[in-house]
């Protein structure tokens, strides 16, 4: 078992022909993940990656002729909001979104329009999903985390490689990684995937990677001290960042004197989470 | 994107919010001018992207045109944390007999934008929120729906307004909620808005902050840019797509990725050193992007030694190394650097990078020491 994706998940790539698309669907391939169609407006007929991919011009009809339920998006920007509300209107059951620079605004109506839909959202400006050696829906470098059973969750990218490389050099195994991104308004939060790793057979114990900013890491350690039987252990990035200025992710800021790495490692601390001091560490520590 | 307050209120009057009459001024016998033409008792106001101007004496209320030129030549020569005031607004002067703040912002935690009121506006709305949250309203806007009348009247309700400004409050909150959506803003505030001695509604202070993400849909709004208001290096670092922000230490970082540039400063500082900056040079690491990150880390002469740690996942660290020697070649830095490269073809990269002048570092803590004792030889 695995949590929000398996090797029987049908995924459909929005943005296949574009560069970024089209490396990351040739490295989902490599890894057996089943890609059954492409979406490019303007390019419905052609076919990609040695012939193996259909490309359709929506996603409606690539849904009628593949049955895809899942949806992989790495489309400008500007078209993303629109991508996934395409999606949604499709009945995807799950839509991760890789591409990085999506307006608030966009994310605020995209997310109050998915309240009454049943498709789950991860990202945007995520790196997705990898369950090792299955199935990889995203862009999560296949080769540097091995089968096991602890579940990683991060609102980080590179971040979170380092970690799992540091536990595959521990010969310690991951039964799924979700990034759920580093943007303010995004799909699923810490909770949303801690509650899936709760009830997930394969997993014993879970590695979570925040960082400053907002209140997910706080909304987290509630969960864990109210629902998780499974030891949760931590890492928040952004201890000796500034007040006031943007790390780099959208929604990696410290706004007034809220969203403080010192205040997220207390909280989680005071519910029994283990917090690292560096994420090389956390190999150690599950 | 910050706009200054006399922006903010150039875009508040196209959308009838009323604001006082007023002018920026470069100098001050251009504000000497101005504060004859409104007749006399005027205000001026440093513009700069920071908060706290009150406090910094940066705002002055002044009641002849000599005053008006002694008091901007004072502010002109100001720095307000740390930033030059290059222009001052000149605004006639209003007689207030009460301040009400008013905001619309992101929540992060309900995802939706939200309405802020306050009977107690004019000072800081945190300090506000955490002495006294029962003289904050807020009010969630369904983003699909927009702002409802009867949202007003519970607004206008909840701060004690008396019922004779309703009809103007509510002109004003819709004229702000049309602001913030149609400039995609993260944050669009009234404070204070200000009941006169003659009854009427005025925006006293405005404050616009641009989604950065959403600027392609406004050029003209991208245009308000101040590059004078910023610091060099994050103007230089948005050239070169890299995010950059400058810090007080002395050891230099450079990163890929947001979240691991992070943990590379937190480190330092667990080791108790200070990093001088952020820097996330992104996917891959080509060795003009590597050359441009180099020099605005050196560009700062704190700078004792340069950090650099890459993961390489789609990347491949040799490329990375090899990236790594031609920028060192271009730029022949005078600091030590270490490198740790890890991930894909990390032997091969550290194979590379043997025989050169760049000390390699197998671990993010192995790097973050070599760093630090580099520059304690050098700087005790």
């Amino acid at each position: 078992m695995s949590i929000l994706v398996n090797n029987k998940i049908r995924v459909l790539v929005q943005g296949i022909t574009g560069n970024e698309g089209l490396f990351h669907s040739q490295q989902m391939l490599y890894y057996h993940t089943n890609i059954v169609a492409g979406v490019s407006p303007g390019k419905g007929g052609d076919w990609v990656l040695d012939g193996k991919v259909p490309v359709f011009d929506t996603v409606k009809n690539a849904v009628e002729v593949t049955d895809a339920n899942a949806s992989v998006i790495f489309v400008p920007a500007k078209y993303a909001a629109d991508a996934i509300f395409e999606a949604v209107d499709a009945g995807m059951e799950l839509v991760v979104c890789i591409t990085e620079g999506v307006p608030v605004m966009d994310m605020m109506r995209v997310k109050e329009y998915m309240r009454t839909r049943k498709t789950r959202l991860i990202g945007p400006n995520c790196p997705g999903v990898l369950v090792p050696g299955e199935v990889k829906v995203g862009i999560i470098p296949g080769n540097i985390a091995v089968p096991g059973n602890i579940g990683v969750v991060s609102r980080s990218g590179t971040l979170t490689y380092e970690v799992l490389y540091a536990l595959k050099h521990a010969n310690k195994g991951v039964s799924t990684c979700v990034g759920i991104g580093g943007d303010p308004i995004k799909g699923m939060n810490f909770v949303d995937v801690l509650e899936k790793f709760e009830a997930d057979a394969r997993t014993d114990c879970v590695i979570l990677i925040g960082e400053i900013g907002g209140n997910d890491e706080e909304l987290a350690a509630e969960f864990i001290s109210r629902q998780m039987t499974k030891p949760v252990v931590a890492f928040i990035a952004g201890a000796s960042a500034p007040p006031g200025k943007r790390m780099g992710h959208a929604g990696a800021i410290i706004e007034g004197s809220s969203g403080t790495a010192a205040e997220k490692i207390a909280i989680l601390r005071s519910v029994g989470v283990k917090v690292a001091d560096y994420p090389e560490q956390l190999a150690g520590m599950v | 994107m910050k706009l200054h307050e006399y922006q903010s209120k150039n875009i508040y009057a196209k959308y009838n919010i009323p604001i006082p009459r007023g002018r920026i001024a470069a100098s001050a016998s251009e504000a000497r001018r101005l504060c004859e033409e409104l007749g006399g008792k005027v205000v001026i106001k440093a513009q700069v992207l920071v908060g706290g101007r009150g406090k910094a004496g940066g705002i002055r209320l002044v009641k002849t045109p000599e005053e008006a030129e002694e008091v901007t030549t004072q502010i002109l020569s100001m720095k307000i944390k740390d930033l030059p005031v290059r222009k001052v607004l000149v605004d006639e002067a209003v007689s207030i007999s009460k301040e009400i703040y008013l905001g619309i912002t992101n929540d992060r935690t309900h995802q939706r934008p939200v309405l802020i009121a306050s009977s107690a506006g004019g000072g800081d709305i945190e300090v506000v929120a955490n002495q006294s949250p029962d003289k904050i309203a807020k009010l969630h806007i369904d983003p699909l729906l927009g702002m409802r009348d009867y949202q007003v009247r519970d607004i206008a309700l909840s701060i004690d307004l008396p019922r004779q400004f309703w009809r103007q409050f509510g002109e004003i909150i819709y004229a702000l909620w049309k602001i913030y959506i149609d400039c995609d803003a993260t944050l669009a505030e009234i404070n204070p808005l200000v009941i006169t001695a003659e009854n009427r509604l005025v925006a006293l202070d405005a404050k616009i902050v641009l989604d950065e993400n959403a600027l392609f849909r406004h050029p003209d709004l991208a245009d308000l840019r101040d590059i004078d208001g910023e610091e060099w290096a994050e103007t230089q670092g948005r050239k070169f797509g890299v995010s950059f922000v400058k810090l007080d230490g002395r050891i230099g970082c450079m990163v890929n990725g947001a979240g691991l540039a992070m943990a590379t400063m937190d480190i330092i500082k667990h080791l108790g050193d200070e990093p001088a900056n952020f820097l996330d040079i992104g996917g891959g690491a080509s060795s003009e992007k590597v050359a441009a990150a180099m020099r605005l880390i050196l560009a700062d002469t704190n700078v004792k030694a340069i950090l650099i740690n890459v993961f390489g996942g789609i990347t491949r660290c040799d490329e990375v190394a090899k990236g790594l020697i031609a920028a060192c070649e271009e730029v022949n830095p005078q600091v030590p650097i270490v490198a740790r490269l890890v991930g894909t073809n990390e032997e091969k990269a550290r194979m590379i990078l043997e025989g050169t002048s760049l000390i390699y570092a197998d671990s993010l803590v192995e790097g973050a020491e070599k760093a630090i004792a580099l520059v304690r030889e050098r700087q005790p």
